[in-house]
């Protein structure tokens, strides 16, 4: 049979930085959401004068790699003296990152929202906020749902990179425990179904949900 | 001439043709009628190789299409088919859409394919839209653009299948227009279609489609202005 | 304000060496999307065939590059294939994980492409007197080419950007690595990698707007 000198505690090793991966994960999620929310709303709804300037400030961290943000920011951190731990650079790093993509799937939800509805009720009296918090957004959501889901998803996978400033997540907790029992094939397979079963139950709630408000149409 | 004898054909366990029979003469106008599902666009199908047949035989000028060794792409040269949904090929213009075939199967010239697409295109009053792709035409203009597809391989037969079908009712004139227009010119066509009037006026002989068979057959001033079967009574009635 | 000296002078002194670095990056990216559509194209094929295995085997790929990190991948080819006895290079290791990344996705956007062209455009090409492989190379191929044009052209710049993972697996003479040099050498960490990023952000828009003249020019309908 198979046979591992991976030990019960390596495996808890490995989980510990599962752990780490999914902190990480929340909170660029969190904070990219917040933010995504904001600038996706912004380009929406604002003149095209402010709309532009920031799709393109916000076009750079997607198209700049991930390893080379955290270097510049970790970099720029000690610059400026703020003595933030790498473990919260990398979080800011990645919620500015998430941020960028979450506001283009908010303002691809809003504009989704076709103006004959938006219309129909600005028609009945409600005001431009009420047409934006009764119509708009929950339709929005909608349609937003499955690209966050993504998104999330993404920026979990995303989070493998900081172990290059420093951070003992699952991958770098992983590459440890290859470097020391010399297994890498099990050790990573190990790794790589770990994510899967982290990925699931995310993919699994938006399903779930996508569905129950397709029942509800 | 194109001799349908008795054929067959299901899919799966679904019996969708239980044998039909059909002689369409040169120069011949045959309009089929019948309900939704009652296997019509399926005979169609059949008749240019299509789709299979588990029994029978169609022959077209004596060829049997069905038979192994026929060369269907050489025999479909002959037939032309045009379906409800156009199925205009939008990466290419309307005279590339029309040249494409006489070029690539039959081996034309460019000068010569372009010629005759003009010709065609003309023919169903597309003359102006040569350069445009089909998404800027409405759905009666590709229909036409998808006729002068068919009649640029300057076939022998016609096959009609609902082309008015999916159209909204003002552009149904022109697209009927265009097979008046064949039929005069002496098309052996097979029209199926649920524009009842049409039928009556352009064709020689109007089949009844009912439950995969040929339910009744003959004039229009027969099947259309005095049918016997109880089948072609009611189905008229549900569609005048 | 602070008591760091920015230079900048040195730093673009560097410029012709990392210049050099991103041509190698141009490089890996352009053979790993190679090899990634030739595998995509199988990987497609493989997961509509009618065989289990094949079906299962394009799974397991599909699944795995779309749902683990790109580095895993990337590891997986340097430390992995060691221990079966395959020892490759860090520029091998990282070209073999971006195409094996690129392959599982570019399976799916190649799968949409084959469903998004209808079956009726083969059949009214066939009624012409069309053979089937005169149907799929004239009507079929052209519409399914739109429809994985720019799917395609964004995974180019996703390459682009994954070939950054290299340096974490010793890689040295790509556009990361080179700065990654420079930064060991000088402890100019921002400068260069800041300028690093101004040539990753160069070569993807020029990837994406030459992509969109292209499809411009070419996708007129
Ligand atoms: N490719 C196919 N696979 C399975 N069943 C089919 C297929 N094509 C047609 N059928 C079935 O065969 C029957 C006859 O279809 P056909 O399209 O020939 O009818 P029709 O007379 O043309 O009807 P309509 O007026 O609606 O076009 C229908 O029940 C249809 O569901
Ligand atoms: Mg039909």
């Amino acid at each position: 049979m198979f046979s591992t000198s991976m030990s019960w505690h390596d495996l808890g090793f490995v989980l510990q930085g599962a752990g780490v991966t999914l902190a990480v994960t929340f909170w660029a999620i969190l904070l990219g959401t917040v933010l995504g929310m904001l600038f996706g709303l912004i380009r929406a709804v604002s003149p095209w004068w402010i709309a532009a300037p920031l799709g393109v400030v916000l076009d750079v961290p997607r198209s700049v790699p991930l390893l080379i943000q955290l270097v510049i920011i970790n970099s720029f951190k000690s610059i400026i003296g703020v003595n933030a731990s790498p473990f919260v650079v990398s979080c800011v790093v990645l919620g500015i990152y998430a941020s960028a993509y979450c506001s283009e799937i908010v303002r691809g939800g809003i504009l989704a929202v076709p103006t004959t509805t938006r219309r129909a009720a600005r028609s009945l009296g409600m005001t431009y906020w009420q047409d934006l918090k009764e119509i708009v957004f929950p339709m929005a959501l909608r349609v937003m749902l499955p690209s966050w889901i993504g998104l999330t998803l993404g920026v979990m996978k995303d989070t493998a990179l900081v172990l290059w400033i420093g951070i003992i997540e699952l991958l770098r907790a992983s590459q440890i425990i290859v470097t020391r029992i010399q297994e890498p094939l099990f050790v990573l397979t190990v790794a790589g179904l770990i994510y899967f079963a982290m990925s699931f139950p995310i993919a699994r709630l938006g399903a779930w949900l996508e569905k129950r408000w397709q029942e509800n149409d | 001439m194109i001799e349908i004898q008795d054929i067959h054909k299901s899919f799966g366990s679904l019996e969708v043709l239980k044998g039909v029979s059909l002689n369409v003469e040169k120069g011949e106008v045959v309009s089929v009628i019948g309900g939704s599902g009652s296997g019509k666009s399926t005979m169609l199908m059949c008749i240019n190789g299509l789709e299979k047949i588990q029994r029978g035989r169609i022959l077209v000028d004596g060829t049997d299409v069905h038979a192994r060794n026929t060369d269907l792409n050489k025999l479909r040269r002959k037939i032309g088919i045009v379906f409800q949904q156009w199925n205009a090929f939008p990466h290419l213009t309307v005279l590339e859409n029309v040249m494409l075939a006489p070029r690539k199967v039959l081996g034309r010239s460019r000068q010569d394919a372009e010629a005759v697409a003009v010709q065609r295109l003309t023919d169903v009053g597309l003359a102006e839209k040569l350069k445009v792709y089909p998404s800027k035409l409405s759905g009666g203009q590709q229909q036409r653009m998808a006729i002068a597809r068919a009649l640029a391989m300057e076939p022998d037969y016609m096959l009609f299948d609902e082309v008015t079908s999916a159209l909204d009712p003002q552009l149904v004139g022109e697209v009927l227009d265009t097979l008046r227009m064949l039929s005069s010119k002496g098309m052996t066509m097979i029209v199926v279609t649920h524009e009842i009037a049409f039928a009556r006026e352009v064709s020689d002989r109007v089949a009844f489609f009912h439950q995969g068979r040929i339910h009744e057959i003959g004039s229009p001033e027969h099947v259309i202005g005095n049918p016997q079967q109880p089948e072609t009574i009611a189905f008229l009635k549900s569609v005048l | 304000m602070f008591s760091y000296t920015f230079h900048w002078r040195a730093a673009f002194q560097a410029l012709p060496q990392m210049l050099a670095g991103a041509v190698v990056t141009l490089e890996i990216a352009v053979l790993s999307m190679i090899i990634g559509i030739v595998c995509g194209i199988f990987l497609a094929l493989a997961s509509g065939s009618h065989s289990k295995i094949l079906r299962g085997a394009a799974a397991v790929w599909i699944e795995t590059a779309r749902n683990t990190p790109a580095l895993l991948q990337i590891y997986m080819a340097y430390f992995g294939l060691g221990s079966l006895g395959i020892h490759i290079n860090s520029f091998a290791a990282l070209l073999a994980g971006i195409a094996f990344n690129n392959a599982g996705y570019l399976a799916e956007t190649f799968r949409g492409g084959l469903r998004g062209v209808p079956e009726t455009q083969a059949r009214a090409a066939r009624s012409l007197g069309m053979t089937a492989p005169q149907a799929f190379r004239i009507i079929v191929l052209p519409q399914m080419m739109r429809i994985v044009f720019y799917p395609l052209t964004n995974q180019m710049v996703w390459a682009v950007l994954m070939t950054s993972l290299g340096v974490i697996v010793g890689l040295d003479n790509d556009l990361t690595g080179v700065t990654q040099n420079l930064n060991v050498l000088t402890f100019r960490t921002f400068e260069f990698f800041t300028i690093a990023a101004g040539f990753y952000y160069v070569i993807a828009k020029i990837i994406t707007l030459s992509a969109r003249a292209l499809g411009w020019r070419l996708f007129r309908y």
